[in-house]
């Protein structure tokens, strides 16, 4: 029984992955998963309907499960097609997250248990942070004050919502379909009636002054969007030709006829409004038939990422490298080798699971695995873990995946943490714009990055062993440092090799090959942190504890070099500015001081030495 | 006994002080980092790395004083430690061969940022669509123009650096019948309309738009991506006596004439120009968005390059990642202004744009074999155990 132990782990795990595979179960009657997988256009990406509703979420709340005010817990879509379509319900929805007792004071509230706001409950307020949003607005984002940065940051986050609403429907029309349906009727005389103003002949004034207030009313729709929900006309060759539906009717004036897309949209709001689920998914039914005749490849990747958002593969390869640290932890106390098996093969299946994300989101967005700052996060923990199923098969002493858990963990709590602004599959910026630097010099040095975290974490490993616990082993202390010694190896030559393949790309593309820019500054503090642990090394200059104390203050090296420097605001490569990050950063170096302190302590201080010592 | 002069020799080849001068310049990098966010990347560059020393002034008095080594300190330090090492310690051999290349490698890519440092040459091109331009302009240098234009034929420029200005000294060059004072330069300043000012003290100028405008001096400003707007006022003197008081400007965009013994003069401050023996004609500058969005994708530049001699005219693409390189330069896509009309170039002159390249390859080369040395050895040690451990069992 005992030995199938790390089998029955492995089965626990692998059922839990599948499960997350699984539709999920609709407890409405509207086909609303048919809905979400709907394509549209957004900030230059064809995505699902259901990733806008989830990154919508998460930008204003800072998370994806969503519960109405009558306790139910909604689906990201469902929320959504409540603000598209049902503003009275959804104006009542607390999806605004405030929890800067300043800003709560702008609407006259005081901070209590609630933290998240609907706008009704807000709107008395509104005004007054429009107000201050002016005094702010002018000031420069790197010395505005907190106050400053949380009345932007929520001033952005209604200004979103309030663009939704009019993305597909009008906000203020009680029956959007019925005013359409009513266009629909006039178009023929209104745009006659147009025509003749225009070429200078007699018009009815009436007809005009109606005609310009639907006009009017289209183009603020076509303003306070940036979803492009109308595909392109069949006799249209470019493929990239999406409208949005305020253009869309605009332009009937001059096409003589409404775009039936439109009229697909408002009839499924006014579906959804009066809870009419047949005709709801009828029409959702109708309309994915329609576009797949044109859009069929498009539709087959909106489905895959609608899927992939579903499964929150990262989530559940996080919640099992969790598993795998824990069992690693236990196997140095009790049944070692079982558990120790259990701890890799878990470590396995999670980071299958992760790759399987990475490769998903290669897929969809046709790029190499680093492009912004999630995705280098999510890569630098591949990498590591991929290097720690590396070492558990050399070492078998469940170090590798305990260090592998730890940081691939770690690891995909801060990319979950940097996805709260916005799509991560972002369009890459003209000098980005390069797959053949995407995937050598930001991959090579990613990797850097990862190799250098790996080896701090096996010397925090090394430490609290051996100073706090006496399970640290004259032959655990040598493999641990031969591991570190191989791994900082590793991180010198791809750190290096990835800061002079940067250097070569900055050289296409802004004319010299190093700046001393801020970011080229911290790869190349790593390259420097990791030679001088290699020569000390080779110059007998410290013993094992020494460098374990190097190895972890490579921690803080590449955490400067990773988020420190995007903090500055300087230079060519800041383009990721993160607040709460700061101090999180503060925390983590100092907790890094402090274990090398502990480190420092004399050798018959430490409790696995003074046991050694003893026998 | 070893001489003094041997042990100190040696201590040259001390890995210790290769540990010392690595955290020394890391020390630098990060200090550098730091100060660039008020100093400006261009300030930084000149004040850490292109120096012997970091000054710092004394509180309270003017004197500067060395407070940290700098970039060409610690780097040449490196290099002597280097070559030492590998002249007295490192024995050429096989084991060591990875370590050998990657040393050189290292050399070359110092050597190289040394010359890139002081053989580089940045220079911008501004070229409105259908525009053919045969000069680059500085980023920084200034220059005042004196342009005699009597000639319809040719323009005869005498082009005085405006570093020659900044002394407040008198001017006079032999193709200009007049002498040039500088009364007064400002080396950041804002230009305004008198209208706008209206308690401002009389115009020193009398000449020209000076009477009509005010300067304002302005503290000079490091930001990266803030000008400096120099400014002088210039008192002229033909042989007949003063012809008058101008005022020139960067703020001033057109040129100011004067007439003297027949001759149309034209003065104006613009920024330094080089001119080169091509030219190159904007056809057309796209700047490709993002479908619906206003991200950009794609800035490129379809120009026509032409030598006055005829032998070389054609049509380049020059884009982000892609840049031009021609007679020694190295045309970069760098911005654009104008609604899309007018394309920015970055032109650079670098001789040793290539060590980095080569550089790159030889550590990484080297690096890959001395580390593959050790896996190998690493590896066949931890086989023959388990081998041995087999055995045993």
């Amino acid at each position: 029984m005992k030995k199938s132990l790390p089998f029955l782990f492995l089965l626990l795990g692998a059922v839990y992955v599948v499960s997350t595979l699984a539709p999920p179960r609709s407890k409405s009657e509207f086909d609303v998963r048919g809905f979400s997988r709907l394509p549209v256009l957004a900030d230059g990406r064809l995505k699902p309907i259901d990733t806008i509703a989830r990154t919508s979420l998460l930008e204003l709340q800072g998370k994806q499960d969503f519960i109405a005010p009558d306790g139910t817990a909604l689906q990201p879509v469902e929320w959504l097609l409540d603000v598209f379509f049902n503003p009275a319900v959804a104006d009542d929805y607390q999806h605004f997250l405030i929890e800067d007792p300043e800003v709560l004071a702008v609407f006259g509230k005081e901070q209590g248990t609630q933290k998240r706001f609907s706008l009704n409950e807000l709107r008395s307020g509104l005004p007054e942070l429009e107000r201050q949003m002016k005094l702010a607005d002018p000031v420069d984002e790197p010395s505005r004050s907190a106050f400053q940065r949380e009345v932007v940051k929520l001033y952005q986050r209604v200004i979103l919502y309030q663009r939704l609403q009019s993305a597909v429907s009008l906000e203020d029309s009680p029956d959007f379909l019925a005013e359409i349906l009513r266009f629909q009727q006039m178009l023929p005389s209104w745009a006659a009636t147009m025509q003749a103003r225009k070429a200078g002949r007699t018009f009815s004034d009436q007809d005009a002054k109606m005609a310009d207030a639907f006009l009017a009313r289209f183009q603020f729709m076509s303003d306070s969007s940036d979803l492009l929900v109308i595909p392109p006309d069949p006799g249209n060759p470019d493929p990239t030709a999406w409208q949005k539906i305020g253009s869309s009717l605009a332009g009937s004036f001059t096409q003589g006829a409404i775009n039936p897309n439109v009229m697909a949209y408002a009839g499924l709001g006014h579906a959804w409004r009066l809870k009419q689920p047949h005709e709801f998914n009828d029409l959702v039914q109708l309309f994915t038939a329609q576009l797949a005749t044109r859009f069929e490849p498009q539709m087959q990747k909106c489905r895959a990422e609608e899927s992939f958002n579903h499964a929150e593969p990262f989530y559940s390869s996080m919640m099992l490298y969790v598993l795998a640290f824990l069992l690693a932890v236990v196997s140095w106390l009790k049944w070692p080798d079982l558990l120790q098996r259990s701890a890799f093969w878990l470590m396995l299946l999670a980071f299958l699971v992760a790759t399987a994300g990475i490769a998903t989101r290669m897929w969809l967005e046709g790029r190499p695995p680093v492009t912004n700052l999630y995705s280098s996060a999510l890569f630098v923990g591949w990498v590591a873990v991929a290097l720690c199923l590396v070492l558990e098969k050399i070492y078998r002493n469940a170090i590798g995946a305990a260090a592998g858990g730890l940081i691939g963990f770690c690891t995909l709590i801060i990319a979950q943490h940097l996805a709260l602004s916005g799509d991560t599959m972002e369009m890459m910026r003209a000098v980005l714009d390069s797959n053949f630097w995407l995937a050598t010099h930001v991959v090579v040095i990613t990797m850097g990055y990862g190799a250098t975290y790996l080896a701090g974490i096996l010397a925090i490993i090394y430490i609290v062993r051996g100073a706090l616990t006496t399970s640290l082993a004259q032959d655990t202390a040598d493999a641990l440092t031969r591991m570190v010694y191989g791994i900082v190896c590793f991180a010198t030559l791809f750190s290096l090799v990835g800061t002079v393949l940067g250097g070569i790309w900055a050289d296409q593309s802004w004319g010299r090959f190093w700046g001393w820019d801020p970011k080229e500054n911290g790869a190349l503090i790593i390259v420097l942190w990791n030679a001088i642990i290699l020569h000390c090394r080779w110059g007998g200059l410290v013993k094992q504890r020494g460098l374990m104390m190097l190895a972890v203050f490579g921690n803080v090296v590449t955490s400067w070099s990773w988020f420190g420097v995007n903090m500055l605001g300087v230079g060519l490569h800041s383009y990721g500015f993160m607040q709460s990050a700061f101090y999180w950063l503060i925390g983590f170096v100092v907790l890094q001081l402090l274990i090398i302190a502990v480190a420092a302590l004399p050798k018959q201080k430490w409790r696995s030495f003074q046991a050694a010592g003893a026998s | 006994m070893p001489s003094p002069l041997k042990s100190l020799f040696r201590s040259f080849t001390s890995l210790r002080l290769t540990v010392v001068l690595l955290v020394l310049a890391m020390l630098l990098v990060f200090f550098a980092t730091l100060a660039q966010v008020d100093l400006g990347i261009l300030a930084v560059q000149t004040q850490y790395f292109r120096s012997l020393f970091v000054m710092a002034r004394v509180p309270g008095t003017g004197i500067a004083i060395p407070v940290f080594p700098g970039g060409y300190l610690i780097g040449g330090l490196l290099l002597l430690n280097l070559t030492a090492a590998h002249a007295y310690r490192l024995k050429l051999t096989w084991s060591k061969s990875g370590l050998w290349l990657t040393h050189f490698g290292l050399i070359l890519l110092l050597f190289g940022e040394l010359f890139t440092g002081l053989w580089q040459q940045e220079s911008l091109m501004l070229i409105d669509q259908g525009e053919t331009k045969t000069y680059s302009e500085s980023y920084v240098r200034t220059e005042l123009a004196v342009i005699d234009t009597t000639d319809p034929k040719f323009d005869d420029v005498v082009a005085i650096p405006t570093e020659a200005l900044e002394n407040l000294g008198t001017i006079q060059h032999p193709r200009l019948p007049f002498r040039i004072h500088t009364a007064a330069f400002y080396p950041n300043s804002a230009l305004r309309m008198r209208s706008e000012v209206p308690n401002a003290p009389p115009s020193p100028a009398n000449q020209g738009f000076g009477p009509q405008f005010v300067i304002l001096p302005q503290p000079v400003t490091y930001k990266q991506d803030e000008q400096n707007l120099p400014a002088a006022v210039l008192e002229l003197t033909g042989a007949d006596g003063p012809l008058g008081t101008w005022i020139v400007s960067m703020g001033l965009t057109e040129a100011q004439s004067l007439t003297v013994q027949g001759h149309t003069y034209e003065l104006i401050l613009r920024p330094a120009r080089h001119y080169h023996p091509f030219s190159i004609t904007l056809l057309k500058f796209s700047h490709d968005r993002y479908p619906g969005t206003d991200i950009p994708r794609n800035f490129s530049s379809r120009v026509r390059l032409r030598t006055p001699d005829g032998r070389v005219d054609r049509e380049v693409l020059i884009y982000m990642n892609n840049p031009l390189r021609f007679g020694g330069l190295t045309f970069y896509q760098k911005g654009f202004q104008n609604d899309d009309r007018t394309t920015i170039l970055d032109v650079v002159r670098n001789p040793s744009w290539l060590l980095p390249y080569v550089s790159c390859v030889l550590m990484g080369l080297g690096l890959v074999i001395q580390f593959g040395i050790q896996l190998t050895r690493f590896l066949r040690k931890r086989s023959a155990t388990e081998a041995a451990a087999r055995v045993a069992a």
